[in-house]
């Protein structure tokens, strides 16, 4: 019973902290000598710098993908608002109604669109920050590590190592946590728009394109009929001249 | 969370503790609302109050502050051990 409410009472700092202590330790693993912690733990900060990297890359492409998208909506909902001014004036009113119907919905679709793209950008802003932060620590870490190297014996090297290796192992397993947050993130709204990229190309989208063309052919319709009509007066009226 | 490291007082150890507990409360409640300016408040309270650290310094922290944008859910999970959080 204690230990249930030990666990309770356990903040979300402290579990924070014991999440990334665990990812740390995972991280430092264990060599016989702890001058081979140092270049271990080198290889892995690099191994993270380039994984940082490829998550800026895959974030800049999903919100360029997101903007294309949001492009050619506005694209559909700027044609469909000028089938609807056709539609009044040629007095059908219900294309009309049914054009604004289906702008609506694209309307609603941008603006979800507008709310990813933003917290791309700011997913973005993070990442880019985090790796020049990495950077430098890298750096940092990595003359150290030389330093160490050439002036200490193992056991010698033991406390220093674990100072500067402890500090970055956590910065990693911080940044880490923030990639996989990245990628789940991009992934999620990479199904999204490959769902709406469907959508938009069969033109199923809240049947906009098909019955896009229903308005299209309905107004042409209408434009033919009075084309056909006026022709048609002109004719009558010539011929009873 | 993701955003470097801060120097903060000790004296304001009491301060983000509270907010902390309230957090949890929330967590458990569900209440998403809550929780959002909580921990909004608590990473306000420690940028605010601290000292950012040199990037150049390489020191271990005495707490981890969740990232501003965790979910409810995936604060659920920090206390489960499930998910991105997972150790």
């Amino acid at each position: 019973m204690k230990r249930v409410k030990e666990r309770t009472n356990m903040g979300l700092l402290n579990r924070m902290g014991t999440i990334i202590k665990a990812k740390m330790s995972k991280i430092i693993g264990a060599a016989e000598d702890p001058r081979e912690t140092l270049d271990y733990s080198y290889e892995k900060q690099l191994e993270l710098l380039q994984n940082v990297k490829r998550g800026v890359a895959e974030v800049t492409t999903s919100k360029k993908r997101l903007q294309l998208q949001k492009e050619k909506l506005l694209l559909n909902s700027q044609k469909l608002d000028s089938q609807a001014r056709d539609a009044v004036r040629a007095n059908r009113e219900d294309l009309a109604r049914l054009a604004l119907e289906r702008k609506n919905a694209i309307t609603s679709q941008i603006t979800g669109l507008d709310q990813e793209i933003a917290t791309l950008e700011t997913e973005q802003a993070k990442l880019v920050a985090a790796e020049q932060r990495l950077s430098t620590k890298v750096e940092v870490f990595r003359t150290k590590k030389e330093t160490i190297k050439a002036q200490y014996s193992a056991a010698e090297a033991q406390v220093r190592i674990s100072e500067s290796v402890s500090g970055i192992s956590e910065e990693m397993a911080d940044i880490g946590t923030s990639i996989e947050r990245a990628e789940s993130k991009t992934d999620e709204m990479k199904a999204r728009s490959a769902a709406l990229d469907e959508l938009i190309e069969q033109g199923t989208l809240v049947d906009i394109t098909r019955s896009g063309d229903d308005i299209e052919r309905e107004l042409a319709k209408v434009s033919q009929k009075s084309t056909v009509d006026s022709e048609l007066a002109r004719l009558i009226a010539e011929e009873r001249k | 969370m993701g955003e470097g490291q801060y120097n903060v007082k000790s004296s304001l150890f009491d301060d983000l503790n509270k907010i902390d507990n309230t957090i949890v409360g929330y967590v458990q409640k569900g209440d998403e609302k809550e929780y959002k300016k909580s921990l909004a408040k608590l990473i306000g309270t420690i940028k605010r109050e601290g000292k950012k650290i040199d990037d150049r310094e390489l020191v271990e922290s005495d707490i981890i502050v969740p990232p501003g944008d965790m979910t409810l859910n995936e604060a659920r999970d920090v206390f489960k051990g499930t998910g991105i959080f997972q150790g």
